[in-house]
């Protein structure tokens, strides 16, 4: 069981360290160990911090449901209107993407939506625009969903590829139509994989940091730019540590409340 | 007939639109690898390799290439042993206290990568083990090995269960039903954990940020010099990656497929 002990000292040893760090003090640029509640009380009596905090929620809510809902109809379409051949190429073109460099991509967005970008220059030649992209909400929704869209792709393409597809014909041949057989038949069916897409998608937009950085513009900050911010410029790491944690509970909840209610028997 | 024709090429337009968007990206940054203007925008002026001899002129890339190819491959071999082990024992035992196991095994995913390396960073600055080669590669490994261990499993999925004791009947030991049976069949499964795991340790830049200290990898000097001013090198060294990366998930793709139909043609 060497995994064991190795995710025990690497994994979860570090986490708790974090939390333990959460209540240390620092004086004079550097931390002393204490346990002190003085970094909650600070940090959770900001402004700025609930303000990052409900962004940084409503930031990864709108990036889950805007991906879920255009990563549906190209799964539905892979899973159901095309050859196996055609499916099994899409879905290794749609892996691809993990493996290329995140940040490159967010570079060529920024090539695309600057404002003398790739966009606004063809824009302005119909005589439109400029429109500024970049550093705007638009730009880190871009950013979100070059992250989320191919993995919503993947895991819903995978559940809708399980659906049963004699309950489907069965459903047409009662004389259910096309659009009613996808919401009452076949989204029900693939719930638990939908649900899960949607998970990853909050959990990826929720932590990354570099879209709304980079093309969002960074001000005002989420949380894991609150993070990296407050770690990188001086030696407030105890503070972090509290920004650190309050996003792991609020993501464990909303993770477990998700996997539940994808699991729940209907009555 | 032709409303379910305008529908089904609906549905094709709709899925080539995502396959732009997420392919747009990548193939932009090989465009503007070659294009000579400092400034990425169209019109693209001529065809150039100077962003290339820029960047890989620059010691620093070097070093960086260097570190992240020591840190991968060390990553990798830890990753898919660790991985192994953990899929074999999930497909052979039953034990108390397995659904917590399997959590500790899987959950790191979970973890956004910011609060992973800030953590890290506490520890390992605290037992003096931050800013050095080692430091990279313990933290890609927590972060690595539940890929190794999903696709091991996978793969053990596949095996028939008699085949195992039918080797114990046959007196082979434990150790020799493991050398001779399931290491064999797991192969390939094996040698794409170790391709991927790879390829994911050399894309990782948040944690590795947080940890490298002067040992930078490739992805942490592209992040330090996206938080620059806009430069080109990015594209040259990106494609660089790209293709470094791409070439192991074909190659395991490949070795994938060819090994696991094979042997299982041959009755394993």
């Amino acid at each position: 069981m060497p995994i064991v002990v190795w995710q025990l000292v690497f994994f979860v040893f570090p986490l708790l360290f974090l939390l333990l760090m959460s209540f240390w003090l620092v004086k004079n640029y550097r931390m002393v160990p204490g346990f002190d509640s003085v970094n909650w009380i600070k940090m959770y009596g900001k402004g700025y911090f609930w303000d990052g905090y409900w962004r940084t929620l409503g930031y990864a809510g709108i990036t889950t449901v805007i991906t879920s809902v255009l990563a549906f109809p190209c799964a539905f379409a892979l899973a159901f209107k095309v050859s196996p051949t055609v499916r099994r190429w899409a879905m290794f073109f749609l892996i691809v993407p993990f493996f290329t460099s995140y940040l490159v991509r967010i570079f060529s967005w920024q090539i695309f939506l600057n404002d003398n970008g790739i966009i606004n220059v063809l824009l302005s030649s119909i005589g439109l625009g400029p429109f500024s992209m970049l550093n705007t909400f638009f730009g880190t929704v871009v950013g979100y969903l070059t992250l989320c869209l191919p993995l919503a792709v993947v895991l819903q393409l995978i559940s809708l590829s399980n659906v049963d597809q004699r309950l489907i014909e069965a459903a047409h041949n009662l004389g259910c139509g096309s659009f009613r057989t996808v919401f009452a038949v076949i989204i029900p069916l693939a719930k638990i994989g939908i649900i899960v897409a949607a998970v990853f998608c909050f959990i990826l937009s929720f932590g990354d940091f570099v879209s709304p950085y980079y093309l969002g513009g960074s001000k005002p900050p989420t949380l894991s730019i609150l993070i990296i911010d407050t770690t990188k410029s001086g030696q407030q790491w105890p503070r972090a540590a509290v920004v650190a944690i309050t996003m792991i509970v609020t993501l464990f909840a909303i993770m477990f409340t998700a996997i539940a209610l994808a699991y729940r028997r209907r009555s | 007939m032709i409303r379910a024709k305008i529908y089904h090429g609906l549905f094709y337009f709709y899925v080539a639109l995502v396959f732009v968007f997420v392919f747009l990206p990548i193939l932009t940054s090989f465009v503007f690898s070659f294009n000579s203007e400092r400034f990425p925008t169209i019109p693209l002026g001529h065809f150039t390799l100077h962003w290339y001899t820029l960047a890989f002129t620059d010691a620093d890339v070097w070093d960086a290439f260097k570190v992240s190819l020591i840190v991968s491959l060390s990553v990798a071999f830890i990753a898919t042993f660790l991985g192994f082990c953990t899929a074999y024992t999930d497909y052979r035992y039953n034990f108390f206290g397995k659904s917590a196991y399997l959590a500790l095994s899987l959950l790191p995913p979970t973890i956004p990568l910011v609060i992973m390396g800030l953590a890290m960073l506490a520890l390992l600055a605290r037992i003096g083990m931050s800013g050095k080669i080692i430091s990279i590669i313990v933290s890609h490994v927590v972060l690595c090995s539940p890929f190794a261990m999903a696709i091991v499993r996978m793969r053990l999925a596949q095996i028939d269960p008699n085949l195992e004791s039918a080797a114990w009947n046959l007196g082979a030991s434990q150790w020799r039903t493991m050398r001779e049976v399931i290491v064999p069949f797991c192969a390939p499964a094996l040698i794409s954990a170790f391709c991927l795991t790879a390829a994911v340790s050399f894309d990782e830049f948040a944690v590795a940020w947080f940890v490298s200290g002067l040992n930078k990898t490739v992805p942490v000097i592209i992040l330090e010099i996206l938080q620059g001013n806009t430069d080109p090198r990015i594209n040259a060294i990106g494609s660089v990656v790209f293709v470094t990366s791409i070439t192991l998930i074909i190659l395991a793709q490949i070795i994938y497929m060819r090994k696991s139909t094979r042997k299982t043609l041959t009755g394993f």
